[in-house]
């Protein structure tokens, strides 16, 4: 047995009078007629949060959740129940809740256990004890003076700090039986500016599977954390300036790293093996047909050590991979857990993720980043004769029916004979997915990854995922200001 | 899960002698004052999805939270563990905390003489016998009704009915304990029409206290199909200044924009556009929006708000003017104005509205864009900017004329509100913001 295994089940399993020992007989509970696949999901999770506004630590908090979730599957149904108590009783009532979908059939069985020899991508220790509380008060108190120090245009500093330490164990009736200890941090600073009587808001921060003193990390002459005040407060002072965007279609060069945003909505969502196996994906049916521009390979990948998105297994107990989806344009793979992957006939990618015990696993992303390409981002910019840069995004959104997405700036400039001129405001892009995707015309060399800040939403589920890109450039995409 | 153990009104004695012992613990171990609020929950989904079951999901969820303070130092705590060593060490945790947090003048309970006193009866709770079998029959009925509606409808993204029940309890170390029990039950159709290569995805929906009151499967499956089908076909427009008509269900949106930015959190931020908005006119002078928290069996109706105090009818805006913040107690105390009994939100916001239905709206508009879906987040607060992804027809002559799609509509939420042409008389009835479709004078709309 691994010491992660022995590890994680002595701490959820233990205090109920459970053991790993104990599990096959659990399952059988769930195996019965009918039943194709079954597994146990026994989570718990610890999570603070410290907010300083106002020049002080108003407020900090701490959340304790465990449970299990019981899920039987049978044909495409699924039978789901779940227990914040982890004792035999609980399993045996929400088990005879989940099967109840069963139809009649063959008798499942319980398989024999093993469990994958996966790399460990993020360490085992607890993220949030290495500093203690009078440490993190005292960095946030820090970062504001250090902040508010910059600018006397500064009227306002929010200043947070959040950690989540999880373990997860999952045993299933094909006879996987995994275990995992993840760590997530998050630092954020945001600020108000007001010049003139107008003003502006800035953000900026960045986290990782990793601890506290990732903060605290020297880059260039200061530390992560006042890093991100200075970009800040950079971003919040460029939009001071901020002229209306331009409304209609036209060229837009996105920035590399965050703006990945654009491959997550615009590819990544339309490629998760359930909206596929269902059909209701404008990607659907189209695996070898090229759906982008040659210029563009696009990864997902889970196994990129203490990044935000990454997973040594996923919550199925399968270990994440770097999944090839597109490659020099052509559509190459599709994102899967266990249940899309048995109906389309093919192996899971490790992408199976759940944001807790209490939901469904479902296909979704990890880490989504297009491979560099050969132009000189500086080249980029200048083959532009008029057209928006966009250095940074906010949130988007996708209908993966019919392909159509979304997302917004948060910093851009117009792009005028091959020269970057005025900034302009937050203005929300929209077009299609596989058609913007054909129209990438020019591939920058600078690939980067987001700095760790990214959640996606599906279903009602909220996982962390990252993002990443090199600088790129799209012939035409419909830009939503109110200018000219 | 059998009926016996269902949750209820007969949970609450339990869950406010559970209030009572965290205080107490609380009290124990050195708060100088707490509260605390515990809830129970339990719920059935079932979705079906091309005539198969697809899932059946049980929920029973079961909490508390704590706040607590050490004179003006506050510390915050929760939990999913249920048992006393879990109350105990979640009261030294928010006590840990409140330990390293800064002096805050404004922190702190309300003062104890503004606890509500009466609760009025609001009749939240009408549990719903249904079986996970009869639920399945509903959805597929619905299903059905949904792809007889027209042979374009080939696929589906699910129909699902559910149920739930909760109880909750707030209480405070002034000795305030309320609560109440609650249901809601919805059912939601997602269907996917198809024609020349395009494929089109659309819903339809209710939720209502009472499963009975719910629409009929029939409808809520026919209403799914054609809006999928009406979309077939959606094209973008060329970039125009057009008055816009937004739909009731997404008008919604737009008074949950303003409500945000009068809120007390982010006026004291200095993050809305509407600080110092206090006695504006800010919307036409016909105008009224106003809160009416007493509602039996609303959606959105409470009697005490999250800081104990008695929620209370009152307008936000009269004759177009803002004429009251949404404060909490300690929005209140940072703005120097007392709270409005809106700590955690509005309680079903009203807003006046004419006579004309969304049909009698697209006359007068003309011509310009009817909005039926809004992606993305494209406002900012702090300015009132506001650009949004955006689908819906084209509007000529009163009269729609293709499905639209793949364009944007951007202004100013304050030349939006000012801009407030007319409020239909449709409403939509499943939202705390109870409005009619708002047509708007003029907007940027963006496409080919």
């Amino acid at each position: 047995m691994t010491t992660m295994l022995h590890r994680v089940s002595e701490h959820l399993l233990s205090p109920g009078g459970l053991s790993l020992d104990a599990l096959p007989a659990l399952l059988g509970e769930l195996a019965g007629p009918g039943i194709d696949a079954a597994d146990l999901y026994f989570h718990d999770q610890i999570s603070e949060s410290w907010v300083l506004e106002d020049g002080i630590v108003k407020d900090g908090s701490f959340n304790l959740d465990q449970g299990v979730g019981v899920r039987a599957l049978s044909g495409e149904k699924t039978g789901f129940a779940y227990s914040n108590a982890i004792t035999a009783a609980a399993l045996g009532a929400a088990a005879r809740a989940a099967r109840s979908i069963a139809r009649a059939g063959q008798e499942g069985r319980v398989q024999a256990f093993s469990s994958p020899d996966v790399p460990r991508l993020y360490a085992l220790d607890n993220p949030l004890d290495v500093l203690d509380r009078a440490q993190k008060v005292e960095l946030l108190k820090r970062i504001d003076v250090a902040t508010r120090a910059l600018d006397p245009r500064i009227k306002q500093v929010t200043v947070s700090l959040a950690g989540v330490w999880e373990r997860i164990l999952v045993a299933a009736l094909d006879g996987s039986l995994g275990a995992d200890i993840r760590p997530l941090v998050r630092f954020n600073v945001s600020v108000i500016v007001e010049q003139n009587g107008r003003r502006e808001r800035g953000s900026h921060g960045g986290g990782g599977r990793t601890d506290y003193r990732f903060f605290l990390d020297s880059v260039g002459l200061e530390d992560r954390a006042t890093g991100y005040a200075r970009e800040a407060l950079r971003q919040a002072l460029v939009n001071l300036e901020a002229i209306p965007a331009p409304a209609g279609t036209l060229p837009v060069v996105l920035g590399s790293g965050w703006s990945g945003v654009l491959l997550h909505e615009a590819v990544g969502h339309g490629l998760e093996g359930d909206f596929n196996r269902k059909g209701s994906s404008a990607y659907s049916g189209r695996m070898g047909e090229r759906v982008a521009s040659s210029l563009c390979t696009i990864v997902d990948d889970g196994t990129l050590a203490d990044r935000r998105g990454s997973l040594s297994i996923d919550d199925e107990g399968t270990p994440t991979h770097c999944t090839t989806l597109i490659e020099n344009g052509v559509l190459k793979g599709y994102m899967q857990d266990k249940l899309n992957a048995r109906l389309m006939g093919v192996a899971p990618t490790g992408n199976g993720r759940r944001e807790s015990y209490a939901h469904l696993p479902m296909p979704r992303m990890t880490n989504t980043y297009m491979l560099a390409g050969e132009s000189d981002p500086e080249e980029i910019i200048r083959s532009v004769k008029k057209g928006i840069y966009c250095a940074s995004l906010g949130g988007g959104q996708v209908d993966i029916t019919s392909g159509k997405f979304v997302f917004s700036t948060s910093e851009a400039y117009l792009i005028e004979d091959g020269k970057l001129g005025a900034p302009v405001k937050g203005a929300t892009l929209i077009g299609n997915g596989p058609e913007v995707m054909n129209k990438v015309s020019m591939v920058g060399n600078d690939l980067a990854l987001d700095s760790g800040v990214g959640t996606c939403g599906k279903d009602g589920q909220s996982v962390p995922v990252g993002v990443g890109q090199p600088t790129l450039k799209i012939d035409g995409i419909t830009v939503g200001g109110t200018g000219a | 899960m059998s009926s016996t153990d269902i949750v209820g009104p007969q949970a609450l004695p339990e869950l406010q002698a559970k209030v009572e012992r965290i205080i107490a613990e609380a009290r124990r171990q050195g708060a100088t004052a707490s509260e605390v609020s515990v809830s129970v929950e339990q719920g059935l989904s079932t979705s079906v999805r091309q005539r198969e079951v697809e899932t059946v999901e049980f929920n029973r969820d079961e909490g508390f939270g704590i706040t607590l303070y050490l004179g003006q130092r506050k510390g915050s705590a929760s939990t999913s563990a249920s048992g006393d060593a879990a109350i105990q060490e979640t009261v030294a945790a928010a006590l840990a905390i409140a330990r390293h947090a800064s002096e805050d003048e404004a922190a702190g309970l309300a003062d104890a003489a503004l606890m509500a006193r009466e609760l009025p009866e609001l009749d939240l709770y009408h549990p719903w016998a249904i079986t996970p079998e009869r639920a399945i029959e509903l959805a597929l009925d619905c299903e059905a009704h949904a792809f007889d509606t027209d042979t374009r409808i080939r696929n589906a993204d699910g129909t699902s009915v559910s149920t739930h029940q909760g109880c909750r309890v707030y209480g405070n170390s002034h000795g305030f304990v309320g609560g109440y029990a609650s249901t809601r039950h919805s059912l939601s159709c997602v269907m996917i029409a198809e024609a020349d290569g395009q494929m089109q995805r659309d819903y339809w929906y209710d939720v209502n206290r009472q499963g009975e009151l719910l629409g009929a499967p029939a409808y809520i499956g026919r209403r799914a199909a054609e809006r999928a089908v009406s979309r077939l076909g959606a094209r973008p427009v060329p970039t125009c200044e057009v008055p816009v008509l937004f739909a009731a269900e997404l008008a919604t949106g737009l008074f949950s924009h303003f409500l945000a930015a009068v809120s007390g959190g982010n006026l004291y931020r200095k993050s809305s556009f509407l600080e110092g908005a206090l006695g504006e006119r800010l919307f036409p002078e016909w105008l009224t929006l106003d809160e009416r928290p007493h509602i039996p069996r609303a959606m959105a109706s409470a009697s005490f708000d999250g800081d104990g105090l008695a929620t209370y009818a009152k307008p936000f805006v009269a004759n177009g003017e803002l004429v009251s913040y949404v404060l909490g107690t300690y929005s209140g105390r940072k703005l120097g104005m007392p709270s409005t009994a809106n700590a955690g939100g509005v309680h079903n916001l009203f807003v006046s509205h004419g006579e004309e239905d969304q049909k009698a709206l697209l006359k007068r508009m003309g011509r310009g864009l009817l909005v039926t879906e809004l992606m993305g987040q494209g406002l900012n607060l702090v300015t009132g900017d506001y650009s949004r992804g955006a689908g819906g027809y084209w509007v000529e002559n009163g009269e729609i004329q293709f499905p639209v799609q793949e364009v944007t509509i951007a202004g100013n939420l304050r030349d939006m509100f000012r801009q407030i042409v007319a409020v239909g008389s449709d409403l939509e009835l499943r939202s705390n913001i109870r409005t009619g479709s708002v047509l708007i004078e003029k907007m940027t709309v963006a496409g080919s």
